[in-house]
């Protein structure tokens, strides 16, 4: 009977090292590696009130502006306007942007902040073109262009 | 205790579902439904090309119109579009194109000269500035403005004779008794 | 016409089904005999009513019926018949009339091989099996009807999403979905087990083959999607963490574990709640990846339609399964008590260890896809969980894994020994450890990681191998009777030798195409000559031709590398005219070192050249070969003759030497 007990308590010992042991592994991977998003407007401000940093892995949502996409230099980097029809941050890509990329389009980029460019890492654009990606809508609807309207009652 | 641990995973269900029910409910289309029932906000579209008028938010008044954003580009538009000329032609609503996201100038104009023009009047919207007026998240979609210019009701997706039937005509009846 | 009567069909096999899904679980709970005969007829003609439900909406989109709103919006005359004919799943209410249809197939293979399965047991099954059908064909008829008509009929349709016109994608719904809903006929038994009360051999005996084809198929799927993202895409990479992919590979982990605890129930009357509770959620985590594709409450790149009303029906369908099934489980999950005890050193805990490692994977990938849903739902912003979370949460939990699985056959059921496991274990320890320092030595220093992730696949590789020469007695015996031995290697083994083989060449390809990418961005113009990984890459010329139902431009590139090596590269960008909509087509040479890879991109109009990328991805052929080997595999277990539906089946009891399988 004791050997019972103590086999099933050296199971039960074995599982909450494995349970405890994945459960850092979450908490550290979460801390490193959440990407939070933000609005063209947003990154202006926490930019200029220092709650971002550059090294922040970042990503950006809104419409590419218009007339705004151009090649630098080098010919493979894409330099464009990222706005939410309030303030518009400038984005560089390096590579090839995804199919439906194009102005006036929503687009969600991934990369860095740092001296007034937004260096991607990655471009997202939907697979299906009649899509407004939701972070794009959230975007504009906080710059206030969606016009969310005061509540009547 | 042992008993006990053969119900976590229904309360986890349980928890999960929670969430999934409240992200249901936040899912981005619900946005616009603040706009209902609040006068159409400003906007003012050029026209496309070749065409002389643009569309802007003081053409919406007076009486019951729809406003319909579309683009060439949009799939399920095309499948809308014999429906919208049906109500052109047998007049029964008159009908406000916004024209949302065209890749070029010209390719609007050509859609509506091959498929044929069912709007009143057009507004070209290349930024989506007049999209964003409606809280557009995507096309077609269809707003009912009353005669007082305000928005009524919004519906997504492509018009069918049967959701026509059976849902916007007796929404359309109704603001016109109104 | 047709058209009316598939979906007549389609709705009367709601009703049969509803039927089925009621009168024989009430005979078996009464014994009554006449209302349980109703249950094996009522599969067939259920799957009969689907099929011909399938068939009318094929018809449709074959001869091209534009009156049908589905085909309208989603098919096109000018469509090869491919693509026509995989149109017919490539939207929402196809694919979810292909789930039905699958279901229904699931239930009348048990309907019709299942008679030497207990009757009480077959009759609950087979209703379990029919109550989910009975959801799934609900929500087809209330909210995604594929039958609804058009009027008035649209001269031409909208033409299938370019990026489905594929034929990898073409046959990628079809294996997933035989995956995924074959994991409903365990889930079933399961649940029939739970009414029940009575978990036997003869019940895991039944459940291994259904996992092991749904494992099978699931595999094969997910291997397929991969792979066309990989081309398709031109990204060159082949895995996202995108949380449509995650849908697939979470069932995947969950089959996985299911499969190997199966075993231990079957043969050593073990663990028997934590396989139905893994059978549970198996199918749970199918149909949540449903729900997550469907409903549109994440973000992901795969942007399917999405609809609210349909994620809010799905997930009601959810939790009254799962929910439900959770519920039997607490209320006779404790009663499920096995005979069998095992020291934690045994071939029971080794399993039992990875069986545990493998959910928590799960959850974790779980977790991360669903946080940003938590996130926005508690209003603390908007996030996204990508690729570093996975890996650095995924990798850690799967390397003990991978080591247990080298040893874990080398121990005894029961009560196994570790120092004579590890003595069996030298030579491979010995591969091992040379193997991971001359990498690091020899091909990358910077990256111990690297290094280590090969030696993890020579170990693996090394141990199957030495697993199976110790089977075969090799150097024990004449080399004669070891290979005679070697063909008299009962199947299922065979099976565990491919898929633990396979699985360590495909980490090998995993490790080394993530560690050794060269990846290469320019502008070229004609006659401009880019190196990557000591190939040549000259760009010949940039053509536009004229497709099928599509506008080209393919880039010519000839590669070479010194005198005896040239070949042509022709990576495409397409235009899809329907949908004015570009795609790429990566241009792909496998070879036994790795895959060279081209995209041709936009014409850069200051310079007059193009946007090129080149890539050279480091053994990911090995990476494919090894995922068939363990699809191969599979298959091979599935064929043995103890597999077998409707074998004779005795029961014996294992000896400790016998293979895990």
């Amino acid at each position: 009977m004791m050997k019972r007990k103590h086999r099933r308590l050296s199971f039960v010992a074995l599982g909450i090292l494995v349970l405890a042991a994945a459960a850092a592994l979450i908490l550290t991977a979460f801390e490193d590696n959440i990407v939070f998003f933000h609005s063209p407007t947003e990154i202006v401000e926490k930019f200029a009130k220092h709650e971002l940093r550059p090294e922040q892995r970042l990503r950006i949502g809104g419409l590419v502006e218009e007339g705004s996409v151009s090649k630098t230099a080098d010919g493979a980097t894409t330099r464009f306007k990222v706005t939410d029809l309030n303030k518009s941050v400038v984005v560089e890509f390096r590579g090839l942007l995804p199919d439906l990329f194009r102005e006036g389009q929503g687009i969600v980029a991934e990369g860095h902040y740092n001296n007034a460019i937004f260096t991607a890492r990655e471009v997202l654009a939907k697979h299906d073109e009649t899509y407004m990606p939701p972070e794009v809508a959230e975007a504009l609807k906080k710059s206030g262009q969606w016009k969310p309207a005061e509540k009547k009652k | 205790m042992n008993r006990l641990a053969y119900y976590i995973p229904l309360v986890l269900l349980g928890i999960l579902a929670v969430y999934f029910a409240a992200g249901l409910g936040r899912d981005p289309k619900s946005l616009e439904s603040v706009l209902i029932d609040q006068k159409v906000p400003e906007f003012s579209l050029p026209p496309i090309a070749g065409s002389s008028k643009g569309l802007s938010n003081t053409d919406l008044k007076n009486q019951v119109v729809l406003v319909n954003v579309f683009g060439s580009w949009c799939v399920a538009c095309r499948v809308e579009h014999p429906f919208l000329m049906d109500l052109k032609e047998k007049n029964i609503v008159p009908v406000y194109g916004i024209d949302w996201r065209e890749p070029d100038r010209k390719a609007g104009p050509r859609w509506l000269k091959k498929y044929g023009d069912p709007y009143t009047l057009i507004g070209d919207d290349p930024i989506s500035k007049g999209a964003i007026a409606f809280g557009v998240t995507g096309a077609p979609e269809t707003f009912f403005v009353d005669k007082n210019g305000l928005i009524r009701y919004k519906h997504m997706g492509p018009i069918t004779a049967q959701n026509w039937s059976r849902t916007l005509k007796p929404i359309l009846e109704r603001l016109r008794k109104e | 016409m047709i058209v009316e009567i598939g979906h007549f069909a389609l709705i009367l096999s709601l009703f049969v089904a509803a039927l089925q899904g009621t009168l024989p679980m009430v005979g078996a709970h009464r014994q009554n005999q006449s209302l349980m005969a109703i249950a094996a007829p009522a599969a067939l003609i259920q799957f009969a009513l689907i099929v011909g439900a399938f068939a009318a909406l094929t018809y449709a989109f074959v001869t091209s019926d534009f009156s049908v709103m589905n085909v309208a919006s989603n098919s096109h005359t000018a469509k090869p018949m491919l693509y026509k004919i995989s149109g017919v799943w490539g939207n929402h209410e196809g694919s979810m009339l292909l789930w039905a249809l699958i279901l229904a197939a699931y239930g009348a293979a048990i309907a019709a091989f299942g008679n030497n399965l207990r009757p009480s047991l077959k009759v609950r099954v087979l209703g379990v099996q029919s109550l989910i059908a009975t959801g799934v064909l609900a929500f087809i008829l209330l909210t995604s009807n594929p039958f609804l008509r058009l009027d008035p009929a649209p001269v031409n349709g909208n033409g299938l999403n370019p990026l489905l016109q594929d034929p990898g994608l073409a046959f990628h719904p079809p294996l997933l979905y035989l995956g995924y809903v074959g994991l409903s006929i365990t889930f079933s038994f399961a649940v029939a087990a739970l009414i029940e009360g009575r978990v036997d051999a003869a019940w895991a005996r039944w459940v291994r083959p259904w996992t092991l084809a749904a494992w099978c198929f699931l595999t094969a799927g997910i291997v397929l999607g991969s792979w066309w993202a990989y081309y398709e895409l031109g990204w060159g990479g082949w895995w996202f963490w995108d949380p449509v992919e995650n849908a697939s590979f979470m069932p995947w982990l969950a089959a996985t574990a299911l499969l190997h605890s199966a075993i231990v129930s079957e043969k050593r009357d073990s663990l028997k709640s934590w396989t139905i509770f893994l059978a549970i959620i198996a199918f749970g985590l199918s149909l949540l990846g449903t729900f997550l594709v469907r409903s549109g409450v994440i973000t992901s790149v795969h942007a399917f339609a999405s609809d609210p009303t349909r994620g809010v029906f799905i997930l009601l369908l959810l939790v009254i399964t799962i929910g439900g099934a959770f519920a039997l489980f607490a209320w006779r999950g404790p009663q499920l008590k096995g005979s069998g005890l095992f020291q934690p050193v045994s071939r029971e805990g080794g399993l039992l260890l990875n069986n545990f490692l493998l959910t928590v994977a799960a959850a974790s990938v779980l977790l991360g896809t669903l946080y940003p849903l938590f996130i926005d739902v508690l209003e603390l912003g908007k996030v996204s969980v990508g690729a570093p979370y996975f890996e650095s949460v995924f990798v850690p939990m799967m390397i003990p894994m991978i080591m247990v699985m080298g040893i874990a056959p080398f121990l005894k059921w029961k009560r196994g020994d570790f120092s004579s496991a590890s003595a069996k274990l030298k030579f491979a320890a010995l591969a091992t450890i040379i193997g991971g320092l001359l990498t690091w030595a020899l091909i990358d220093r910077a990256s111990a990681f690297a290094a280590f992730g090969i030696a993890l696949a020579i170990w693996l590789f090394a141990a199957t191998l030495t697993e199976l020469a110790g089977r075969i007695k090799l150097f024990q015996v004449p080399l004669a009777d070891s290979l005679s031995r070697l063909f008299r290697q009962p199947r299922a083994s065979w099976g565990m030798t491919l898929a633990h083989g396979g699985l360590a060449i495909a980490i090998a390809g995993i490790t080394a195409s993530s560690a050794w990418k060269v990846e290469s961005i320019q502008v070229m113009k004609f006659g401009d000559q880019v190196n990557v990984a000591g190939y040549t890459y000259t760009l010949k010329s940039v053509n536009e031709f004229q497709g099928p139902n599509y506008k080209g431009t393919r880039g010519t590139f000839i590669v070479t590398k010194g005198d005896d090596f040239k070949l042509t590269l022709e990576p495409e960008k397409r235009v899809y005219t329907v949908r004015a909509m570009p795609t790429t087509e990566a241009a792909i040479h496998p070879t036994f070192l790795g895959d060279l890879y081209a995209v041709v991109g936009d014409k850069d109009e200051k310079s007059g050249g193009y946007i090129t990328r080149l890539y050279f991805n480091p053994l990911v052929p090995w990476m494919w070969v090894g995922a068939m080997i363990m699809v191969l595999g599979a298959a091979v277990s599935l064929s043995d003759r103890r597999h077998r539906v409707g074998a004779p089946m005795k029961s014996k009891l294992v000896s400790g030497g016998a293979p895990a399988e």
